[in-house]
């Protein structure tokens, strides 16, 4: 077997200082930043109550409620439940889709290409932006306020938490959309809103149609969560059953809910697979 | 200067436009179809969503003036006319805000830590059997299709009222998201690198550690942050059903009709999203400013 040439390290040391000798910044950095983050771990542990035997007879417990729990049982309200699921469903599609519908002429004014000037842009920036940092079970809250408990509620709240996101992701493709098109418009002497219904739309709406049926999809699941706050839906079921201790029910709907999401899942995947093929089509 | 458009002759141009509107016929036509659907769609919904027009047109008004009274204190005068009396519970709210950034921040570590030690085994070009990537895979699924919240519900009657059941409710969630994208990224990791570490003769674990970790780090720490900022948000609702943080203070304060508390505490959680939103953007520019810088 032939020997290995010796590596001349002195030369290679010369050549390449950055490898051999970091500076005690960059080599502390990192332990340093992995310190720092256990000890706010710990920090946490400790100021948040977390104790061995809590955790350990909570365990005890969890496994006996999972016991409790096969197997998953309606009882007699599986006619009560298809309903609840049925409002939670309605409740997504009708919250998305008028979602969609408002965000769309705020979207224009938030667009850099259709309002060039910043006086408007930034208020509707900054007001879209803190629609969109309160959740929507807060929403859900302040509708029941204003419309009483029940579903209707539950649309509204996800028809203003969806407007936020909307405002911004249309804005952001309508920013995205090509210049020539509303360029060729206006040479043909169009005015104005020409320019956006024969320049701009044509090139969104696919784009806008795929992400109104991703956030159907999503919402299907923000749907079931707000009925714990009472707007209605599979939600109100499942939070009564928790509550109850019927914990055969209890994975009855968990079950039920994780089959209509991966229900909505397939078909939406479908349908955005038809749009943004007839767009690559035409 | 006119330019002559040459026009075909009629013959020719009226088949042309034949075919023209029939084309634009079938996508109309297509269109209509699909926009009929959806319409009806629509209204069977609005019938089982219990949607009433009378009722949103009568209380719409409500809606707006619900603005007004939570800008406005309880002696009449707006908010802003007196800071000092608008935010009079800041410190406990502040307390509070920290707590719930403390269950977003415990429950995103250990929910990364678990998706960390998961997401090999889910990946296609790492796992060890088809049968554990299964498994691992439908495992992940779950923790991250049931919401948080209902395993927050869950926790709260299991360990008891306060943040742990927060805490936890988040760690599976995490876990669920975090494991799916970190094996999005292994398997889009570049496999050459293990192929030389095995044939040294090394482990599947040494294969991991070598191989395949320096390539992923950052992304995962991308990700991990991004999930932070999204559960800062998640966090700040899981006092709703008793698992800690400042949900449980800006419940009550809605249920029991506290206006300026409700706008107060909503103050402070949009801008603390905001500032988490900023920094942790910013520390992932850094992050990934340094991975392509080298």
């Amino acid at each position: 077997m032939s020997q290995m040439p010796r590596p001349d390290t002195a030369e290679l040391r010369a050549k390449y200082p950055g490898v051999f000798e970091r500076p005690a910044s960059a080599r502390l950095a990192m332990p340093a930043m992995i310190v720092a983050a256990l000890a706010i771990f710990v920090y946490g542990l400790v100021d948040l109550d977390f104790s061995p035997t809590k955790l350990i007879t909570g365990m005890s417990q969890l496994g006996w409620i999972t016991m409790m729990m096969i197997p998953p049982n309606p009882g007699s309200s599986f006619p009560l439940y298809m309903q609840a699921l049925g409002e939670t469903l309605s409740i997504a599609l009708l919250g998305t889709t008028l979602a969609a519908l408002l965000a769309l002429p705020v979207s224009l004014l938030a667009a850099r290409n259709v309002i060039p000037s910043n006086l408007i842009r930034f208020p509707v920036r900054r007001f879209l932006d803190s629609i969109r940092g309160v959740d929507t079970l807060i929403w859900a809250l302040v509708w029941i306020n204003v419309v009483g408990l029940g579903p209707f509620a539950g649309v509204l709240a996800i028809m203003v938490s969806d407007f936020g996101a909307f405002g911004k992701l249309f804005s952001e493709a309508i920013e995205a959309a090509d210049r020539k098109q509303v360029e060729g418009i206006r040479a043909s002497g169009g005015n104005a809103l020409h320019e956006i219904r024969f320049g701009l739309l044509p090139q969104v709406l696919p784009v806008i149609a795929g992400q109104v049926l991703y956030f159907i999809e999503s919402n299907t699941r923000s749907a079931t969560i707000i009925g714990i706050v009472g707007a209605g839906g599979i939600g109100l079921q499942l939070a009564e059953q928790i509550r109850v201790l019927e914990w055969q029910k209890v994975s009855f709907l968990i079950l039920m809910i994780l089959i209509a999401v991966a229900a909505i899942d397939f078909i939406s995947s479908k349908l955005r697979f038809a749009i943004i093929g007839r767009r690559a089509v035409v | 200067m006119a330019t002559a458009i040459s026009i075909l002759p009629a013959q020719q141009l009226a088949t042309l436009n034949d075919a023209y509107r029939k084309a634009v016929a079938r996508k109309r036509l297509k269109a209509t179809v699909a926009a009929a659907v959806f319409c009806a769609a629509l209204f069977i919904a609005a019938l089982g969503a219990d949607v009433n027009l009378h009722t949103f047109f009568t209380y719409f008004g409500n809606f707006l003036s619900y603005f007004d009274r939570i800008l406005t204190l309880d002696s009449g005068a707006r908010v802003w006319t007196d800071p000092l009396e608008w935010f009079w519970g800041l410190k406990k709210w502040l307390r509070l805000l920290g707590e719930t950034l403390l269950i977003s921040y415990v429950g995103t570590l250990t929910g990364a830590v678990f998706a960390f030690a998961l997401n090999f085994f889910a990946a296609q070009n790492t796992a060890p059997g088809p049968w554990v990537r299964f498994i691992i895979r439908r495992l992940l699924e779950f923790a991250r299709t049931v919401p948080g919240i209902v395993f927050a519900l869950i926790f709260v009657i299991a360990f008891g009222l306060g943040p742990m059941a927060g805490v936890l409710a988040i760690a599976i969630h995490t876990t669920g998201a975090l494991g799916k994208l970190f094996a999005e990224i292994v398997e889009n990791a570049d496999m050459k690198p293990v192929e030389g570490i095995r044939s040294t003769g090394a482990s599947w674990l040494s294969c991991m550690r070598f191989a395949i970790l320096p390539q992923v780090s950052a992304g995962y720490a991308s990700y991990a942050l991004l999930r932070f900022e999204i559960n800062v948000r998640e966090a700040s609702v899981m006092g709703f059903v008793g698992a800690g943080g400042i949900g449980q203070e800006l419940v009550v304060a809605i249920r029991k009709f506290y206006y300026s508390d409700v706008s107060a505490i909503l103050v402070t959680i949009i801008v603390t999203v905001f500032i988490i939103d900023i920094s942790t953007g910013w520390l992932r520019g850094r992050l990934f400013g340094k991975e392509t810088r080298r």
